[in-house]
């Protein structure tokens, strides 16, 4: 079984991507106008995206909506397909929003472009995996280059600091979800998360107990969770595998803690909702309290030090970690499913549309911070009184964000927990819910304090007019509109993230 | 056949006027300052087409033009829908509320002009104004103070984009109300209305007395919508049943059969909590004192709001569920008594006032307090009849109110008189609505009061009580609604604003001068119209007898309702009260046969309790907000805050400074000790899952 012309079709998405970013850097060489570099950078985008949506209509028409490739190594369904679209999208708005940023190192703008477009295309190999080993190739290749990418300011000592910790910390990740995986191997004897043929039996098929009474019945599985757990909290910021995400965030280029909070964050999410359901479904009973406690704590630890927060990307780093927990909440209501009469993909639909949502109002208050950043130079919340007058826009579209965060409508963010608390309630878990709306009330006092200070005190000597240029004004738009059009009308979002739970659930 | 898509076109169109004139028109500035009057007229009218045809498909079809509601979103197995419902009720309010806003769009054509000479009038006058604009900048809302809108203060259409912009997003909110399909679409556009009447009535912002009563709208309304949102959540609470029943619980057409399924003790709470929405909306006791503060807007805007917009939603609203209401006797008993409460109450208020526009103000109320009785004694048809009428003739008595103060730049009575020999066409259509206000055959006022005057007198009990809560009513507003014309239009002209002393004047109508004359035809162009509909409106829409053209009782059968018969009796003793009223007034204010002055003294202490609205704004305000709210309530809550809340708060910082900064202090043993988190993480989680395992 060789290398057929369909593995080659079912990965196009992520080889036009890494031809992409050679292509960009190669440019770079040759050009000397880096506008033209920005250009084809966006709109050679359109190329993978425009595969990946022909994958999306080829497996919509199939039997079982998927497609593997490289003899299972990869699945192809909609809900890989789902996160590539949204990884895709999200690229394209970082690149807008990023340009006059990374113009302070114009010399390697184009490199910073390759290596973004390098680890996005790990990120989106990640919720196609179909066994652990392509699970662990896909997420070195998306965490190497940000490693670089987290000290691009070399000349700054706290961006090399965050790229150190970065490094030496997803290392110490990456080998517990490497223990993890082995545990799971010795236990099973297969690293499948879906099944490719009959003679190679996915996880799921191999689970035994050896321990009636103990969680997961099973002393070698029950290690392995746990490791994989750690393992995939690194990337998810979830408590209390959270402490390097406020320092990254604060010390890394600003359009780099934005990829990170939410690219880094959707693909982990995939993966582990690829993984923990599709192989580790049938013993979800016995994770799922895990996953809503660790939504408690996590939410709730996220929130309350973000209050104590001066600087605003801090602040939105522990706002990320909070934002980690209220998905977390719908991981967990996927698992409480055994039993239970509810609907099996509420959980995994309001994970996914949240993640979408997600996307939207906390690149849109990224962006905002970016571009206000990138002309006031002072990163503290205080540095942001005054902006309703100095600029109306930018303050207007990031008090929008804001509003949105905290979960007040007409915002994406408020339909996001709605979904989420409502699949927590279905599926059992009141008390998660009434932690998560108790949550949002006090996350309201950290976010709304920015509008506060934006609005209500006076500018602090400097009060010249703050403005984005084109792209990133741009940018800023589309997420504001998106965050507002997803929070009025769902439907769309929401049918996507349907489309992409059912395929997940076929691949049992 | 009435398309979907043109009753959505009714919302669109006048929300694409607010649109283009707040995003396109106001940016431009000055040249084009005088465009938004016509988007927004345009607009109104083809809207007013749209009504129009709504009404001839919904009575070619018999009925309700059904349209299957749109799924908004789901969660879970509950279905939140948007939709269009179009019945005759609703076809009576689009004409109502469009035919209106378009007649007062054009109005204010006129008279949110300035004028160059001499001060000019409308939005009034700012020039003299500019040093507290200056102050305003100081505090850094220039953006928006009188020299905002881009456009220099003399510019006589310095004040269109923004009032136009508000007007379409007003009449937009109300068509979106009436046509909603589901309760909570149907809020969603209560609140908009809200909202722009509150930008409405604050237009004039930079007047505290303006920024204070466009306040006190927003809030009063808002503690009656308090009601309304806790029937929203009680109905939702009760969603098993209705869904069990395949009913979705928030549509409308669903909730009109939902009655049974829910028992009375669940449908009275229902009904009343909606009501309580309604009282804030419609001004009713006791929630009835920010209707006469919201004068303070620009009159052509209290015109809109007292005929066809906002206070008749709270009416609508009740006669869109009454299905609902009819099920719970407690409910309408309450809503009877409240309205015809309200009725007596407020015409007294009306007796002593010598604003022109607060006599119309708590008219209104009394007016809506008969059309809440309607619906308590179970005549909501007859409701709807009476807003339909009352919005004509209370709306040309606004115009014509806006129009005597183009005149004379005072809206005090006491400055007025004589007015007739310079205002012939103000003085005939308003005296017009004066006497369809009085309720005097055959005009329009006349019909509908006596039929629910005949409905209340046919109820039990509490009909019969609050019949001679109407019948007193009926005596005062005729009485005051002749005072207005007399003093207003008769005897000696007593000086206008001319005679109002410097200090006493609004700073903003400071420079004015009288300049006795008729307004322009673009003002008084739609006054006349109204005069024509509320002379015909009440004898066209609902005629006794077969007219030729509307066959008799046009209107009851439309709404799907048994014609109201006519009771001899009831009409006789209704009008001789009205003439009685008429005939004091007469001898009071025009022949001076009885001394206005010596009936205030003999009756002082009632007069003083009339003229201080019995007291209730110092009661909401000094004792409730000052006494009750400010130094109980919220102290307790401001000590919780500081001692409970900030406490915990700063304990929280506290712990996140100061774990921040013990990790700062080992800066190279951060990444390590993150590391070790990750471990301990690790085991943290084995050793509680090992021992929910062994245990």
């Amino acid at each position: 079984m060789g290398l057929t012309s369909t593995d080659i079709y079912l990965i196009s998405p992520e080889l036009a991507l890494a031809g992409l970013a050679l292509a960009v850097v190669l440019l770079d060489l040759a050009l000397k106008n880096k506008t033209v570099v920005l250009g084809v950078a966006v709109v050679g985008l359109l190329v993978p995206i425009a595969f990946a949506v022909s994958l999306w209509v080829r497996v919509d028409g199939l039997v079982f909506a998927r497609e593997t490739g490289f003899n299972g190594s990869l699945v192809i369904d909609q809900f890989a397909i789902f996160f590539k679209l949204l990884l895709l999208g999200i690229l394209v708005l970082v690149l807008l929003a990023s340009n006059e940023y990374t113009g302070r190192f114009r010399r390697y703008q184009a490199e910073f472009t390759g290596l973004v477009f390098f680890s996005a295309t790990g990120l989106m190999l990640l919720p196609a995996a179909g066994d652990l080993i392509t699970v662990y190739v896909a997420l070195e290749l998306a965490s190497l280059p940000i490693v670089a990418l987290a000290a691009f300011l070399k000349m700054q000592a706290r961006s090399t600091e965050a790229g150190l910790k970065y490094l030496v910390l997803s290392g110490v990740s990456s080998a517990v979800l490497l223990y993890g995986f082995a545990l799971l191997y010795a236990a099973t004897g297969t690293m499948r998360i879906v099944s490719p043929s009959a003679a190679e039996p996915s996880i799921a098929q191999m689970l035994t107990v050896t321990h009636a009474g103990l969680p997961f019945g099973n002393v070698a599985v029950l290690a392995g969770v746990v490791l994989v757990l750690a393992g995939f909290g690194f990337k998810l910021s979830m408590v209390p595998f959270q402490m390097w995400t406020p320092d990254v965030y604060e010390g890394a280029p600003t359009p780099v803690s934005a990829f990170l909070a939410v690219a880094s964050k959707s693909a982990a999410f995939a993966v582990v909702l690829r993984v923990f359901y599709s192989a580790l479904g049938d013993v979800s009973a016995d994770w799922s309290l895990v996953f809503a406690a660790l939504a408690a704590v996590t939410m709730s630890v996220g929130n309350l030090v973000a209050i104590a927060q001066s600087n605003v990307k801090r602040l939105l780093g522990y706002s990320t970690i909070a934002h980690a927990g209220y998905m977390l909440v719908g991981v967990a209501a996927i698992a409480a499913r055994a039993g239970d009469a509810g609907d099996g993909s509420l959980g995994i639909v309001s994970v996914l549309f949240y993640l979408g949502g997600y996307a939207a109002m906390n690149l849109a208050a990224f962006f905002a911070v970016i571009a206000i950043t990138n002309r006031t130079g002072n990163e503290t919340v205080r540095g942001l009184a005054g902006l309703g007058q100095r600029s109306p826009l930018l303050a207007g579209m990031l008090a929008f964000a804001l509003v949105s965060l905290t979960g007040i409508p007409p915002t994406v963010g408020f339909m996001g927990k709605l979904f989420v608390f409502n699949a927590a309630i279905n599926t059992g878990y009141t008390w998660l819910a009434v932690i998560g709306v108790i949550n949002s009330v006090v996350s309201a006092y950290y976010y709304l304090n920015i509008v506060r200070v934006m609005y209500l005190q006076p500018a602090d000597g400097d009060a010249r007019p703050v403005s984005a240029n084109a792209p990133a004004t741009v940018a800023l738009a589309f997420t504001s509109i998106a965050v507002l059009l997803f929070g009025l009308w769902p439907t769309g979002l929401l049918d996507a993230a349907r489309a992409a739970a059912t395929a997940l659930l076929q691949t049992l | 056949m009435f398309s979907e898509w043109a009753a959505w076109a009714i919302i669109a169109l006048p929300l694409a006027a607010f649109a283009i004139n707040a995003f396109i028109v106001r940016p431009l500035g000055a040249p084009a300052a005088r465009l938004a009057g016509y988007v927004t007229v345009t607009a109104l009218a083809v809207t007013l087409v749209l009504s129009v045809l709504a009404l001839m498909a919904v009575q070619d079809a018999h009925g309700t033009a059904g349209y299957e509601p749109h799924l908004w979103f789901a969660v879970g197995p509950f279905d939140m829908t948007i939709g269009i419902f179009l019945d005759p009720l609703t076809a009576i309010m689009l004409i109502v509320v469009s035919s209106i806003s378009l007649l007062v769009q054009v109005y204010s054509l006129g008279y949110m002009r300035r004028e160059p000479a001499h001060g000019g009038h409308a939005a009034e006058e700012r020039a003299v104004h500019a040093g507290a604009a200056h102050a305003h900048d100081a505090h850094g809302h220039g953006g928006d103070a009188p020299v905002g809108d881009g456009v220099s203060r003399e510019h006589p259409y310095a004040d269109y984009p923004r009032y136009f912009a508000y007007m379409g997003l007003f009449t937009a909110s109300m068509l979106g109300l009436v046509l909603s399909s589901n309760l909570i679409q149907l809020f969603i556009f209560w609140e908009l209305v809200g909202l722009s009447s509150y930008l409405l009535i604050g237009f004039y912002h930079w007047r505290p007395s303006a920024a204070a009563a466009a306040k006190k709208a927003f809030i009063v309304t808002r503690i009656g919508d308090f009601g309304f949102l806790l029937a929203l959540l009680y109905i939702f609470s009760h969603r098993a049943e209705l869904m069990a029943a395949g009913l979705n619980p928030f549509d409308i057409r669903d909730l009109h059969q939902a009655a049974p399924l829910l028992g009375p003790g669940v449908v009275t709470w229902i009904a009343l909590g909606l009501f309580a929405g309604a009282v804030g909306k419609s001004a009713q006791f006791p929630l009835h004192t920010w209707l006469p503060d919201a004068m303070e807007g620009p009159t052509p805007v209290s015109s809109l709001i007292h005929a066809a917009t906002m206070v008749a939603a709270g009416v609508f609203l009740m006669a869109r569920m009454f299905p609902l209401f009819e099920e719970s006797a407690t409910a309408l008993n309450l809503i009877a008594l409240t309205g015809g409460f309200t009725a007596l109450f407020a015409t007294s208020m009306g007796l002593v006032v010598h604003d022109i526009k607060r006599v119309l103000a708590f008219s209104t109320v009394s007016q809506l307090g008969y059309m809440m009785l309607a619906v308590g004694v179970g005549a909501p048809v007859i409701a709807m009849f009476h807003l339909f009428n009352h919005a004509f003739f209370k709306c040309l008595l606004f115009l014509g109110s806006g129009s005597v103060h183009h005149s004379v730049h005072t809206f005090d009575m006491r400055k007025m008189g004589g007015l007739k020999r310079w205002m012939p066409v103000t003085y005939v259509t308003v005296l017009i609505g004066a006497i369809s206000l009085a309720g005097i055959f055959p005009l329009a006022g006349f019909w509908s009061k006596d039929e629910i005057l005949v409905a209340a007198w046919e109820g039990d009990t509490v009909g019969r009580l609050v019949f001679l809560f109407g019948i007193g009513a009926a005596f005062m507003t005729a009485f005051y609604s002749f005072r207005m014309i007399y003093l207003t239009f008769h005897g000696e002209f007593r000086g206008g604003i001319d005679a109002v002393p410097m200090a006493e004047r609004i700073p903003d109508e400071a420079h004015h001068a009288v300049h006795r004359h008729e307004s322009p035809r673009v003002m008084t162009t739609p006054m006349v119209v109204l005069a024509g509909a509320a002379v015909l409106s009440g004898i066209v829409a609902n005629a006794p007898f077969d007219l030729g053209i509307v066959p008799a009782h046009w209107f009851a059968h439309f709404l799907e309702e048994e014609a109201p018969h006519f009771n001899w009796p009831i009409a006789i003793v209704s009008t001789l009260v009205a003439l009685g009223g008429i005939g004091l007034a007469t001898l009071m204010y025009r022949t001076n046969a009885i001394s206005a002055e010596g009936m205030a003294l003999t009756l002082k202490p009632f007069h003083v309790l009339l003229s201080r609205r019995y007291y209730m704004d110092e009661l909401y305000e000094g004792l409730i907000v000052r006494r009750v709210l400010y130094r109980g309530v919220f102290q307790a809550a401001d000590w919780i805050d500081r001692h409970i809340v900030d406490g915990t708060v700063d304990l929280a910082g506290w712990l996140g400074r100061n774990t921040g900064r013990a990790m700062a202090q080992v800066q190279t043993g951060q990444v390590q000790l993150y590391g070790v988190g990750i471990a301990l993480g690790v085991v943290v989680i084995l050793l509680v899952l090992l021992t929910q395992g062994g245990g």
